[in-house]
């Protein structure tokens, strides 16, 4: 028996002894990084299951003593007395809204660029391309006066109604899908008699579907975590969207429940994570090929 | 009417001019279907960013403050109040940079470090992935600031694990010198994107380069300077740009955790435009501070590209 297990033993050569080795380092390493990476993450989990004591002075552990739900149950109640299933809610309505709009909008424009032809075509796309790089903040300012003189401030339509023009990246990541379509389906479609909105509806809107998909994770995202919009528009705490509401919840002068605060933390993250799990693949495509920031 | 050859070949092909008529008359309807198909973009173009940043000059040369209503010319008045009588602009520009240039390069190196080790696994290589990313998936939003701000606060997380090997712990967020580099080091945490594109990047480069390097006794450190940073260049190049902008215009992290504070050394930019805007109600300031962003990042761009001439390597038949 010994014999039997050494001798294939003294057959591993140097080589694949250094290969394993190699590959044992290399695992140890990159999962200890990544475990260093996700750990103010695994972190705010813990915690948002600690006792409220147990938070501060047993910080650095990362299992809580016991699984407590208190946070959640508390937490939920909110403050001022609205609840956060009234905050959530309220994301919920505006990012549907928004990236609805958005995805649509965007692919109707991505059309018209990449396979109609008209005037002054190209100064409008590379306008569109510079459009992608604009600071926000001088959009804001005069946007603002606009929408408070129509009387729009604690409403939702500031946060919603812009992304019904198209959002310049989505318009762009979409052009460069459909020109990856071959042109012939259009033409055979036109002999046929199919005008541009048919052709646009019945066959590039089906083929540009995981273009769709990108645009739409990440349309949900930016308006699910977009926070300087909301604070300027809304005022009235009915209104807060998930983020307000975290942010004044957590207001550090005032605020004692901080296991609430770290619940509603992680629930408020937990649409992002599963979007992501579902959707990796179209993310991280999304990403490689136009550069967007997740 | 006798055929003639003539004859023929009028009837079957339409005058040149009947042709161009024709010609022209489908350019028009498609010219107006297009315009059709864009016209939400064009419209939001006018309406929301065209219209709103040339208001935003305007305005910037008024006292308009959103209180008291009317808007008066005042000339240069904000931008020499900026430039001269404001030492609170000047350390918004230098917490601002101080934030984008160590925070820029820091985090794409970590990146591109990160893309190249992922690079070399074949197994498990979609969870590694995943896990590096998932903090830039969360990093904006308001739930991960408030737990940063709770992870470096006097009780948190990084003195809790102090104390337990029984070292000195720091007030991180209240210490002028350390307050910036826990909102850089948040920056540096989202390395997410740009780890993707340099991993997309380096899938591009041909392993057969790599292999005739090893030939000709190229080690590591030979094959990452003359392989791969060469031919990595244009992502660095687009990283860089990207990533630069996005940390002049930093916004939600600093207004949560740190709020400017202390003394002022993480008011980045757009915190200060936003509190001159909306606290103080200063939209004629704010909108000269917007505007001066706005000329330094399109100038940046411009340097940017200009310089990548230099080192930017396209290979032929590349753009």
């Amino acid at each position: 028996m010994s014999i039997q297990t050494a001798k294939p033993l003294s057959k591993v050569s140097n080589k694949q002894l250094k290969r394993l080795l190699g590959s044992v380092f290399y695992h140890g390493f990159v999962s200890a990084l990544s475990i260093v990476m996700i750990y103010p993450l695994l972190w705010m989990l813990a915690s948002s299951f600690k006792r409220k004591d147990e938070i501060w002075t047993k910080a650095s552990s990362l299992i809580p003593e016991q699984l407590n739900f208190q946070n959640y149950v508390e937490g939920w109640r909110g403050f001022g007395g609205i609840s956060f299933t009234t905050y959530f809610s309220n994301s919920l309505l505006i990012t549907v809204l928004s990236t609805v709009l958005a995805v649509f909008s965007s692919a109707l424009v991505a059309y018209g660029f990449a396979r109609l032809s008209f005037r002054w075509k190209n100064v409008w796309f590379a306008l569109m391309l510079t459009t992608m790089m604009l600071p926000i903040q001088v959009q804001i300012i005069p946007q603002y006066i606009m929408f408070s003189r129509i009387g729009w401030v604690n409403t939702y339509f500031p946060l919603i109604l812009p992304h019904m023009f198209g959002t310049p990246f989505f318009i762009f990541m979409m052009v460069q899908f459909i020109r990856g379509i071959p042109i012939e389906l259009d033409e055979a479609a036109e002999i046929d008699g199919c005008g541009k909105g048919r052709i646009f509806f019945t066959i590039i809107l089906p083929l540009i579907k995981p273009a769709l998909v990108t645009a739409a994770i990440f349309a949900f995202y930016w308006s699910w975590d977009d926070f300087l919009t909301p604070l300027i528009y809304l005022n009235d705490p009915k209104l807060y969207t998930i983020s307000l509401a975290l942010r004044s919840f957590a207001d550090p002068s005032s605020v004692t429940n901080w296991g609430g605060v770290f619940a509603m933390g992680i629930l408020a993250l937990i649409p992002v994570f599963i979007i992501f799990v579902l959707f990796q693949r179209y993310l991280v495509e999304g990403i490689s090929t136009t550069g967007l920031k997740g | 009417m006798r055929y003639s050859l003539e004859n023929i070949e009028q009837r079957a092909l339409p005058s040149k001019g009947a042709v161009l008529k024709k010609l022209s008359k489908r350019r028009r309807r498609d010219n107006w279907i297009g315009y059709l198909f864009i016209a939400p973009w064009l419209i939001g173009f006018f309406g929301f960013t065209f219209f709103p940043i040339a208001a935003s000059l305007i305005l910037s040369f008024t006292d308009y403050d959103i209180l008291s209503g009317q808007p008066n010319w005042i000339g240069l008045k904000n931008f020499e109040t900026m430039f001269f009588k404001d030492p609170r602009y000047w350390r918004a520009v230098k917490a601002t940079l101080y934030f984008a240039f160590t925070s820029v390069p820091l985090k794409l190196i970590f990146a591109l470090a990160v893309a190249m080790l992922l690079m070399r696994g074949r197994r498990l290589v979609g969870i590694y992935r995943a896990l590096y990313y998932a903090p830039s998936i969360v990093g904006g939003s308001v739930a991960v600031s408030v737990m940063w701000q709770q992870i470096f606060g006097n009780q948190g997380l990084i003195n809790a694990m102090l104390r337990a090997v029984d070292l000195p712990t720091r007030p991180w967020l209240g210490d002028p010198r350390t307050a910036i580099w826990t909102l850089i080091l948040l920056a540096v945490w989202q390395f997410g994107s740009p780890m993707l594109i340099f991993l997309a990047g380096l899938k591009q480069i041909p392993s057969e380069y790599y292999e005739a390097a090893e030939i000709d006794g190229a080690d590591l450190f030979a094959k990452f300077f003359r392989i791969t940073l060469p031919l990595l260049s244009p992502v660095i190049f687009f990283n860089l740009v990207m990533q630069l902008i996005y940390g002049f215009m930093t916004f939600t992290q600093a207004y949560v955790i740190t709020s400017g504070k202390p003394l002022d050394t993480t008011l980045f930019y757009n915190l200060y435009v936003f509190n001159r805007a909306f606290s103080d109600f200063d939209l004629g300031y704010s909108a000269a501070m917007s505007w001066v962003l706005l000329l330094v990042i399109a100038l940046v761009s411009a340097l940017m590209f200009q310089l990548s001439r230099f080192w930017v390597f396209y290979e032929a038949g590349e753009k």
